[in-house]
Order: structure tokens, then C-alpha cells, then sequence
């Protein structure tokens, strides 16, 4: 066994300034984040210049924090591991810079971290990753299906081709007059009502395992206007239900179809929206009626974004010897490989 | 002391290593590249070229506004991350205030701005009394034209230093006419070794609650206190600025 490998975590990509570390890829020493939330709840979601501003409020505090909860000092920290990409530019700008700043100061390897590739790797946190294994990542910007033979080899088998299934959620809550964010909302109305209300499923091509949620968010808009043209009262608590329902049964049987076509070992589900009560039991009843293959879920800790996840994938990366320079810049768009 | 000064509050990318008083190097840029691609480059191959370790560092000195919120803030997290990872002080400067200082041996005062878009300019207004810079009116956004009428009533001689001379050299000629005076290209960009000078003299600030001078509320926030306030006169958050909060 070699010596403890360390990683420092950074992840500033949307509205939570988050630091952690974490030991040998698997440990977390500690996992600090400063959710801004409450500020941008007032605007009915995030503002990107003012979640900019924030970071940079946060950025030292955060990182302050992580590291005196690890009880790690820098000299025995192995790599700084910091999210480049995707997510709102001006927020990753903070992380990017901080991280260089820091492992210029220390003379540190600096490891650039895909931000999905965090989501998944959240997963080793709480479990072995059994390989070839099949992620399914759902959260406010990113609704995938990715498909992984080793460590650090990412394949996206589906993606959606228009709006995250996060995105439809907070859309169809807005339109439900929920607070932000709705997603958390809709999910408990939808266990009190009753799927009443015939919503579409796109299940696209034959055999594709894209999504689209663009045309559902436009069903369930179009039946509350008409209702309310014909003075008819819809439920929410059904509207809810039903909108779930469909969310969940596309997410679950697309993620169940490629499980077996792949021959996987493993399904992670990872992303904000793995919060979601009713997409972890029904994935949980789905997946028990195919043997052999394990489920693994994380904590809710861990599905939102954070730094231990950022650090977990950086430390697979850093001991594959990939490396980023004093030149690294933040991708808001940056493409999953 | 060794000090480290770093300005990317605007176009213009500066890094300075001044060691007591001495500017030991100084690296100017006056590109529209991105800033956080090219700042901490050109910090490691400053300090290597001198031959000073981050360690040895004693001060960080930060522009930290008026100027781009995007170049603001890459220099400012830049120098207050390396400020608490040395654990060493962290000074702020305006923006504003670096550029002033390109005018030392002029007798009138000097109005060094930056161009903010839509007609409108970040600037100040700056004297040097005794060798000693100093701010006579602050930093603010305002209309070009609305500022030149300003100096205009003060009846001297105004130097104006920017590299966005050119947009309002008319502007401020015409409402002026010979009181306006323009620096030449050679001292219109930010030194950063001056910038160094400036703040090694001034107070430090705490490093984790240093945030840059955006000047105005982010667009969004405007907005939602005019909203609040019920008086949303024309429609334009920006009509708002942290001035009229203070
Ligand atoms: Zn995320």
C-alpha cells in the first residue's frame, strides 16, 4: 500500500460555494458547503452575477473551513481537484482561479474536474464502483445516462435534447405557483395526490436512451390553461402526480433498457434530482426485479452539489496522471470524456 | 518586503513584484484575452524571473474595481486565495485610483476612467497635493456627459487618463474645450508598480471579507429594490448604484 493520497475539492459551478476533502478517493475528512439559496430565492432562481458575487464572499471561508475540519494541512495534500466545467461561467471563474491560486502557493498538482464526472463519483463515496457500470444523472441542468467500463472513462450513452428534467421541474412548479425550487415541492405534492391527468412520455427513436422534457413541461401548461379558460379546477396535488409519474417512468425505463443492453454491474443514480423520493423508489422497485445488478443511491448530502464529489473523481484522475496548468480556464460548456 | 500587485479589473492585465522600493518587474498586457487564462501564468513567470518563491511574498496588493465583474473578481479571488494561503495582508486599491496615478506631475486634476458602456463611464476625481494622491470625488458609473458638465463648472484643468480616450475625447473637449487635457497612449494604461506603491501604504484588509468595489448592485438586485420600493421610474436597474444605498 502506498502512502494516503488527499484531495482538496472545489466546486463553485452553480449557487454552492463548496470545499472538501477527501482521503484515498473513497473518505470524506470533510465536506463544507455555503448554499446560496436563500439569496437567489427572491429572484425565482439563480441570478449568475449575483451567485458570482457570492462565491467570491465564500470562496476562502469555504476552503478555511474544509481543511481545518480534515485536520489536513497543505503539505499533505496530494492534488487540488477543482470543477472546470460545465455550469455558470462567472461561478466557475471563482473555483478555477482559487484552485490554481492555491496550488500555485503550495506547488500542488491541479486536477480539472468534469462536473458530472463529480455526480458520479459521489457514488464512491458511499460504495465500490463495480465496473462496467451505468449512471443516471438527473439534476437541474443535466438530465444523462452515462455509461462507464473503468475508472475515468466517461460514455454518454443519452443525454436530453432539450430542457433537464430539473428544468421541467422547476417550470411546472413556477406554473403550480410552488416556491423556489420547485423540484422538492412537486415531490411531495405528488405523494399526496393521484395520477389522474393522461401526460405524454417521449420515448423518442427505437432504442435511443435520449430524453426530452420539453414537450411534457408544454402538456402540463397547456391542460392548467385550459382548465382554467373552462373554469375547471385542477388539483395540483394530481397535476403534481401525474407529471411525476411521467418524469419518473421515462427516466426509469430508459435506465432499466440500457442496464441490461450494457450488461452492467452496477446503476448509479446521481444529481440533485436523485433527492427525489418517488424516481429512488420506483428505480429501487425496477432494478430489484433484475438480478445481479446493484443499485446504489447516495445520501441527499452527497446527490446536491458538493466539494467531495469533486475531489473523489479529482483523486481517480490525479492518480491517472492527468494534470491542468496555471492556464486552466473555466468551460461552461465543457464536454463529458 | 516583497509585494505582489495584480490588476485585471479592466482590458489591460498588469503584475508587478515591487521590493521595497523598488519595482523589480512589471508585466503590462493590453489585449482583450481572458484574464483568467493569462493572470497566474504571468504571476509564475514574474516571480521565476526574479527568482522570489511565493513564500517569500510579504503583501498582495488587488485593483479591486470599478471595472469588468468578470475581471474584477479573477483578480481579486486570485489575490485574496494566494493573500490566505501565504497568510500574508491583503490590500485593495481602486482601479480608478492606479490610473490617477499616472498623472503625478500635473497641476490640475485628474479624472482617470474607464469606459462602462452605454454612454457611461467609471471614474473619480484626483489631485496630487504635496506628492501625495488624493480623491476628491469618489469612484462612481455616471454619464459621460453628465460628468463632463460637472467639471466643466470647476473651471480648471482636467486630465483624463484611459485607454478609452478615443470613445469620449469629443465628449468631453467639447464641454470643456481647453481645460480638457488627454494622456498620451504611453501613460494611458495602469501601472501595476504604482498600484504596488498605492497600497503599501494603505490600511489592510481581512482577507476573507474582501470582496471587489463592483460600484453598482448586480442588475437583478437593482431591479428588485426598485420593486420593492414601488418606483421603478424608467425601468433601468442600474438607475440605482451602491452610492445611493450608502
Ligand atoms: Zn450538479
Amino acid at each position: 500500500m502506498n502512502h494516503d493520497i488527499y484531495v482538496l475539492g472545489i466546486e463553485t459551478s452553480c449557487d454552492e460555494t463548496a470545499a472538501a476533502v477527501v482521503k484515498n478517493g473513497t473518505e470524506i475528512l470533510s465536506n463544507i458547503v455555503a448554499s446560496q439559496m436563500e439569496s437567489h430565492k427572491r429572484f425565482g432562481g439563480v441570478v449568475p452575477e449575483i451567485a458570482s458575487r457570492h462565491h467570491v464572499e465564500q470562496i476562502t471561508f469555504v476552503i478555511e473551513e474544509a481543511m481545518n475540519q480534515a485536520g489536513v494541512s497543505f503539505q499533505q495534500l496530494s492534488a487540488i481537484a477543482v470543477t472546470q466545467g460545465p455550469g455558470l461561467v462567472g461561478a466557475l471563474l471563482i473555483g478555477v482561479n482559487a484552485a490554481k491560486a492555491l496550488a500555485f502557493a503550495y506547488g500542488l498538482p491541479l486536477v480539472a474536474v468534469h462536473h458530472i464526472a463529480g455526480h458520479i463519483y459521489a457514488n464512491r463515496l458511499v460504495a465500490d464502483m463495480k465496473f462496467p457500470l451505468l449512471s443516471l444523472v438527473v439534476s437541474g441542468g443535466h438530465t444523462e445516462l452515462v455509461y462507464m467500463e473503468e475508472h475515468g472513462k466517461f460514455q454518454v450513452i443519452g443525454e436530453t435534447r432539450d430542457d433537464a428534467a430539473g428544468e421541467a421541474y422547476d417550470k411546472v412548479a413556477r406554473a403550480l405557483n410552488l416556491p423556489y425550487p420547485g423540484g422538492p415541492h412537486i415531490d411531495r405534492l405528488a405523494h399526496e395526490g393521484k395520477v389522474t391527468i393522461d401526460l405524454p412520455r417521449a420515448w423518442l427513436e427505437e432504442g435511443s436512451y435520449d430524453f426530452s422534457f420539453s414537450g411534457l413541461k408544454s402538456a402540463v401548461l397547456n391542460t392548467l390553461h385550459n382548465a382554467k379558460q373552462r373554469g375547471e379546477h385542477i388539483d395540483p396535488k394530481d397535476m403534481a402526480a401525474s407529471f411525476q409519474a411521467s418524469v419518473i417512468d421515462v427516466l426509469v425505463t430508459k435506465t432499466v433498457n440500457a442496464a441490461k443492453e450494457y450488461n452492467v454491474r452496477q446503476v448509479l443514480l446521481a444529481g440533485g434530482v436523485a433527492a427525489n423520493r418517488g424516481l429512488r423508489a420506483e428505480l429501487e422497485r425496477k432494478m430489484a426485479e433484475l438480478n445481479g445488478i446493484e443499485l446504489v443511491i447516495p445520501p441527499l448530502s452527497l446527490c446536491t452539489d458538493n466539494a467531495a464529489m469533486i475531489a473523489a473523481a479529482g483523486t481517480v484522475l490525479f492518480e491517472q496522471g492527468k494534470r491542468a496548468d496555471m492556464a486552466l480556464n473555466a468551460d461552461p460548456s465543457l464536454e463529458l470524456a | 518586503m516583497k509585494i505582489l500587485a495584480i490588476d485585471t479589473s479592466n482590458v489591460a492585465m498588469g503584475v508587478a513584484l515591487v521590493e521595497d522600493d523598488i519595482i523589480k518587474g512589471e508585466i503590462v498586457t493590453n489585449i482583450k484575452k481572458d484574464h483568467s487564462v493569462r493572470l497566474m501564468p504571468a504571476i509564475q513567470s514574474l516571480l521565476k524571473d526574479c527568482g522570489v518563491s511565493p513564500h517569500e511574498l510579504g503583501l498582495i496588493v488587488v485593483a479591486r474595481g470599478p471595472g469588468s465583474y468578470t475581471g474584477v473578481r479573477i483578480g481579486t479571488t486570485i489575490a485574496k486565495t494566494l493573500a490566505w494561503a501565504l497568510n500574508i495582508p491583503i490590500v485593495g486599491v481602486s482601479s480608478l485610483e492606479a490610473l490617477a496615478a499616472n498623472g503625478r506631475y500635473f497641476s490640475g486634476v485628474i479624472s482617470p476612467f474607464f469606459d462602462a458602456r452605454r454612454g457611461q463611464i467609471y471614474t473619480g476625481l484626483y489631485r496630487y497635493d504635496g506628492g501625495q494622491l488624493e480623491c476628491i470625488e469618489d469612484d462612481r458609473i455616471v454619464l459621460a456627459d453628465e460628468w463632463a458638465r460637472k467639471l466643466q463648472e470647476r473651471q480648471e484643468r482636467v486630465l483624463f487618463i484611459g485607454s478609452d480616450i478615443p470613445l469620449y475625447k469629443e465628449t468631453f473637449q467639447q464641454q470643456l474645450g481647453d481645460f480638457a487635457q488627454f494622456a498620451p497612449p504611453s501613460l494611458q494604461l495602469p501601472r501595476p508598480g504604482e498600484l504596488a506603491l498605492l497600497g503599501k501604504n494603505k490600511e489592510k484588509a481581512d482577507v476573507h471579507t474582501f470582496v471587489p468595489n463592483y460600484v453598482r448592485l448586480a442588475e437583478a438586485e437593482a431591479k428588485w429594490l426598485a420593486k420593492q420600493k414601488g418606483e421603478n421610474k424608467d425601468g433601468d436597474g442600474n438607475s440605482i448604484s451602491l452610492n445611493d444605498l450608502k
